[in-house]
């Protein structure tokens, strides 16, 4: 696979003439970065959005020392990671301890669905080519936009980059390397060419490999002490994307094609055994293939039209075999998943301050395993959506519906689940209460009703499906306000601050639990849950001298409370993994050629089960994360080194129950910009 | 100015750092927990008299927490997750799935699934002696000076996925594995008579392939001398006093329902069947206490049924083993015991498996006597004839 890569790399290098040092933020305008521009580069010129958003863009992001989304996203407010540790470790998004499977994940504006499982591994998004990530609650008010967008209690966009060159520039060439602790080797190529004033491509890989081994300390007090090393956590990955972007009058095109592949191995829990006695062989292949596509053309002055096109083929192979691992049964797998998604979305201006839009989706899933009694499900799901927007000088309202067809079919009779349809709504309103040049207050309130569907394998997997599983439905109530202010002079530049409050609620709830391996699981019906939740963020910018600071904090509440049995002791106990309390900070400081950033999460107390005893208590932990850079301006090139600490003090700590998390490690970046 | 503010920044700074460096890295041992569950202390019990039971708590695959419980008959009081506490040193508690626990030779042994040994603890402190590595164990059972134990992991021939069992030879004074000997596909439980061992094959991993044979072991040669063909996917087995063995087939979950199969050993062959639902069982004298958990993937729901079973009659003389109404409140029923002294039953209930479970006491009629919270899966149970010295931490 290595050599794979660097015949990869050797192709992209071929054909650049001439190269220019160019790094500034670029606009492309499409659906998502013309909204992050709104937010981001005008945010009290126009309302800023309706529904609460936090992102993290360009260079905030590249700052972190963290090495895929999944780490990034941890420092929003109201989100909970499931991370299994490592480098290779499964990373989930859970969004105000609604689940995991409520969280869309958008991939330059087009859902990234696992019709198998409904988890989306964000542990595999490396942030290398990423210039934005956003996250929604509720659903993106954008009013051109496929009905998908409106199809999840949360949303979660990751935006590749975009191509922008300067009069005089036609390439682009980022190279970058990483190497750190875990045997860890990244490396990463970006190449940007311009054909023509409206065309441009854009070419990215990236090879990762780590070998996943870190230490790890149990101990207790007067008790055993013990440190091990976590073992079969490899990973090996390939990333190749190629983008050709078109602008044409009113509007612009863009084709990407996407492949992934990789081998991992899975290191397990980490459970009571004799030492060294057994190896643990466990792996996994997987490949992704991606094609997708968006057309967007305004058509007079007040019809937009956008048209968007994925097809995806994802393979995925397990293997345990004893004559590896003489502990296990052998199992070896393969599961093959095709999807099919066509969308067309439409926007009328109505009146300078109404405007209507309406969106149909059609997606057709199919999965195929070589599992025993194996149903080969195939799914198609028709979503069709209809929102309105009004605009009353200091008031904004949205009202959409979403109409969700599902039906199943399976290739053995009696297995079927069947057909849904299913309309559900949203209502959102803003308020400004101040709008002044340079300050502004809005408050804003949302309610959404919405569900999630059962995956193929809550339904289908061979002896732990249920095809008689109903659809899991949230519904979110919340309220809350903006304020954002910008100074001319002194210290302070910039304040932005934002507090939401809500109450969720989440009916025939299924919850997975991790059982020996993490592609196995046990499925629960959670039943009922009540969500209360705060979350805050405050965020400011500061310029002392020659010096630029900036500075973020965010803080979480929840109580999220399993009222699924009011006949268990256990009745009202907190949801698994679900901290009361959680908040991050970061500072970065730029001086010069310099730049420094400090990070700090801290996950509050927490229970592994409902039954909020003490043989399920999971203790606070915080990790603080330090990172220096320096960029260093050479005659055609620019050169930037950076040294990453993260987890400075060695804290040992497990988000999941038995899979423990790394202690202090390192990485080491050059990047090169030509 | 802006010097005070930086050396303010710094000073935050350091407060931050400081915090984040002081989190202590060691947490506590949890100590067990007592509750008097027996308010009417029995009459002073003989001294070879049965003292309480050990009951092992399986713990959710992947959560390392197998838990111990005590209870103590003397005093009615029950101990909630005894071995952490009394075995501070040994790395991570008990383990990963506790398959099955018995008392032998002054010692307490409990088979720890997916951690892959035996754990071998004194009977009368459940205080550790030593761990016996064997991959994939199952269920255990004695004769003399030795101990077998089932495993699902024997050798890997040329198809991979065709992976026979094999049972372990223990030695129980050295605790060293003696010898091993080659059965069938997935073997669970065991049972010992007349200088024979009987293992169940339950083939659970080559579905629709289910083994169904019973494997029988000289114990002399420990060498497969026969092969029992019964039924598909079996599990328990249980040995009357008239030297039948009771077993359990689970069925395919699907069109194939669980029953109950009778080997004769005398000729080693099916004797006799019941169309009963059996998960598991226990012997009183000649009567057989039964409960079934059929799950059924066709409709996708539980069946429970319970059960006593006339050994001799070779019949269901009740389809009842609570007559006070306390099965309504069972989910799922997960370990059953009768106390051979007072012919006291005990019932389990697993709940959700994530969450703790219960145990109820029932009196030789099926009413219950009382009942107490255990940890997650509570399933096997241990009797003892020596009591556990613990301080009472109440």
């Amino acid at each position: 696979m290595g050599k794979r890569t660097f015949v990869c790399l050797a192709f992209l290098c071929a054909g650049i003439n001439s190269m220019e040092a160019q790094e500034k933020p670029t606009i492309w305008r499409t659906d998502s970065v013309q909204h992050l521009q709104e937010v981001v580069v005008s945010a009290w010129k126009r309302s800023a959005s309706i529904i609460p958003v936090q992102q993290l863009t360009g260079e905030t992001l590249h700052r972190l020392s963290v090495h895929s989304v999944a780490d990034a996203l941890r420092y929003f407010s109201g989100v909970q990671i499931k991370d299994y540790g490592g480098i290779g470790g499964l990373k989930t998004v859970n969004v105000r301890s609604l689940g995991t499977n409520h969280t869309g994940v958008f991939y330059d504006g087009i859902e990234l669905g696992n019709a198998q499982n409904g988890v989306v591994d964000l542990g595999r998004f490396s942030l290398d080519n990423m210039e934005a990530v956003q996250l929604y609650n509720g659903q993106k008010t954008n009013m051109l936009q496929s009905a998908k967008d409106y199809s999840s209690a949360s949303a979660v966009y990751m935006q590749s980059r975009r191509p922008s060159f300067s009069p005089d520039n036609t390439d682009h060439l980022h190279i970058t390397m990483k190497a750190g602790s875990f045997d860890t080797f990244n490396s990463s190529m970006l190449w940007e060419h311009k054909l023509s004033d409206s065309t441009s491509l854009q070419a990215s890989a990236e090879y990762l490999s780590t070998s996943g081994r870190y230490k790890f300390h149990y101990a207790k007090k007067n008790g055993y002490d013990t440190t091990a090393v976590r073992q079969n956590g490899d990973v090996r990955a390939v990333r190749v994307e190629n983008t050709i972007f078109k602008s044409i009058k009113q509007g612009e095109w863009l084709a990407k094609l996407y492949f992934y592949n990789s081998e991992r191995g899975y290191p397990g829990a980490a459970v009571r055994e004799e030492p060294g006695k057994f190896r643990h062989q466990d792996r996994q292949w997987d490949s992704s293939v991606f094609a997708q596509g968006s057309f967007r053309q305004r058509y007079g002055h007040c019809y937009n039209l956008l048209v968007s096109a994925k097809a995806a083929y994802d393979y995925l192979h397990y293997l345990s075999d004893p004559r590896l691992d003489v502990t296990t049964m052998y199992t070896d797998n393969h599961y093959r998943q095709t999807e099919l998604y066509v969308s067309a979305a439409h926007r009328i201006d109505v009146t300078e301050s109404f405007t209507i839009s309406m969106a149909n989706d059609l997606q057709y899933n199919h999965l195929d395993a070589d599992l025993t009694d194996f149903v080969y499900p195939s799914r198609i799901i028709a979503l069709s959506s209809l929102a309105g927007n009004l605009h009353l000088g200091r008031f904004d309202a949205q009202l959409s519906l979403l109409h969700t067809y599902v039906s199943d079919h399976t290739e053995k009779t009696g297995g079927l689940a069947g057909k849904k349809s299913k309309t559900t709504p949203t209502v959102a309103f803003n308020y400004s209460l101040l709008t002044e040049h340079d300050r502004r207050l809005t408050c804003r309130a949302f309610f959404k009703r919405i569900f999630r569907l059962p995956t193929f394998n809550d339904l289908y997997y061979t002896f732990i499906g249920n095809k008689d599983l109903k659809p899991e439905y949230t519904t979110q109530y919340d309220i809350g306000l903006n304020y954002s202010c910008c100074l001319d002079q002194g210290w302070l530049r910039k304040v932005e601050f934002q507090a939401d409050g809500y109450y969720n609620k989440v009916e025939d709830k299924i919850v997975a639990m991790p059982t020996n391996n993490q592609f196995r699981w046990t499925m629960m019906n959670f039943g009922l849950c009540h969500i209360l939740g705060l979350d805050a963020s405050i965020k400011a910018d500061w310029l002392v001298g020659g010096m630029e600071l900036g500075t973020h904090a965010s803080y979480t509440y929840n109580r999220a409370a399993d009222h699924t049995d009011a006949a268990s002791t256990f009745y009202g106990g907190q949801l698994p993994y679900i901290p009361w309390h959680s908040a991050s900070a970061v500072v970065s400081v730029s001086w010069r050629h310099f730049t420094a950033n400090y990070s700090f999460l801290y996950t509050g107390e927490r229970y592994e089960s409902s039954a909020n005893i003490a043989e399920n208590y999971s203790k606070p932990w915080y990790t603080s994360d330090f990172s220096l850079s320096r960029t260093i301006p050479l005659k055609a090139v620019t050169l930037r080194a950076t040294a990453e600490v993260c987890n400075l003090f060695n804290q040992q700590y497990e988000v999941v129950q038995c899979y423990p998390m790394p202690g202090t490690n390192f990485k080491f970046k050059l990047k090169l910009i030509i | 100015m802006k010097k005070s503010i930086i050396k303010s920044a710094v000073l935050t700074m350091c407060l931050v750092i400081g915090c984040g460096a002081c989190r202590s890295e060691s947490e506590d041992i949890i100590d067990h927990q007592e509750e008097k569950v027996n308010p009417e202390i029995q009459e002073p019990l003989d001294t070879l008299g049965i003292k309480g039971f050990f009951l092992l708590n399986e713990g959710n695959m992947g959560s390392n927490k197998c838990t111990l419980d005590y209870y103590d008959a003397l005093t009615g009081t029950y101990l909630r997750n005894i071995y952490a506490e009394m075995n501070p040193g040994v790395v991570q508690e008990l383990g990963d799935v506790g398959n099955d626990i018995q008392v032998y030779d002054n010692k307490l042994w409990a088979v720890i699934n997916c951690s892959h040994f035996v754990e071998v603890m004194q009977q009368s402190t459940a205080r550790h002696i030593a761990q016996i590595s064997i991959p994939n164990c199952r269920y255990i059972c004695f004769d003399g000076q030795y101990a077998y134990v089932s495993s699902y992991a024997g050798p890997v021939q040329i198809d991979p996925n065709a992976r026979l069992g094999y049972v372990a030879k223990i030695n129980v004074n050295t605790l060293q594995q003696v010898d091993t000997c080659v059965v069938g596909y997935q073997p669970e439980e065991m049972v010992v008579t007349g200088n024979k061992l009987y293992v169940a094959n339950s083939g659970g991993y080559r579905v629709p392939n289910y083994d169904r044979t019973v494997s029988v072991i000289d114990l002399t040669t420990f060498r497969v001398m026969k092969t029992i063909d019964v039924a598909i996917n079996l599990h328990r087995l249980e040995l009357d006093r008239h030297g039948f063995i009771w077993v359990s087939s689970r069925g395919d979950y699907y069109e194939v329902p669980s029953k109950t199969y009778v080997i004769d050993t005398r000729i080693d062959e099916v004797c006799d069947s019941l169309e009963l639902a059996n998960s598991e069982m226990a012997l009183a004298g000649d009567s057989l206490y039964v409960y079934g958990t059929a799950w059924s993937y066709l409709n996708n729901s539980w069946h429970t049924s319970y059960a006593v079973v006339d050994t001799q009659k070779r019949e269901v003389i009740s389809n009842q083993l609570i007559t006070d109404g306390t099965d309504d409140r069972i989910a799922m029923p997960y370990g059953i015991a009768v106390n051979p002294d007072n012919g006291d039953f005990y019932i389990t209930d697993a709940g959700n498996y994530v969450s703790p479970g219960m145990l109820y006491c029932f009196t030789a009629q099926g009413r219950k006597k009382w009942e107490v919270r255990t940890g997650d899966i509570p399933a096997h149970f241990a009797f003892t004839r020596k009591s556990l010295q613990y301080d009472s931490n109440r």
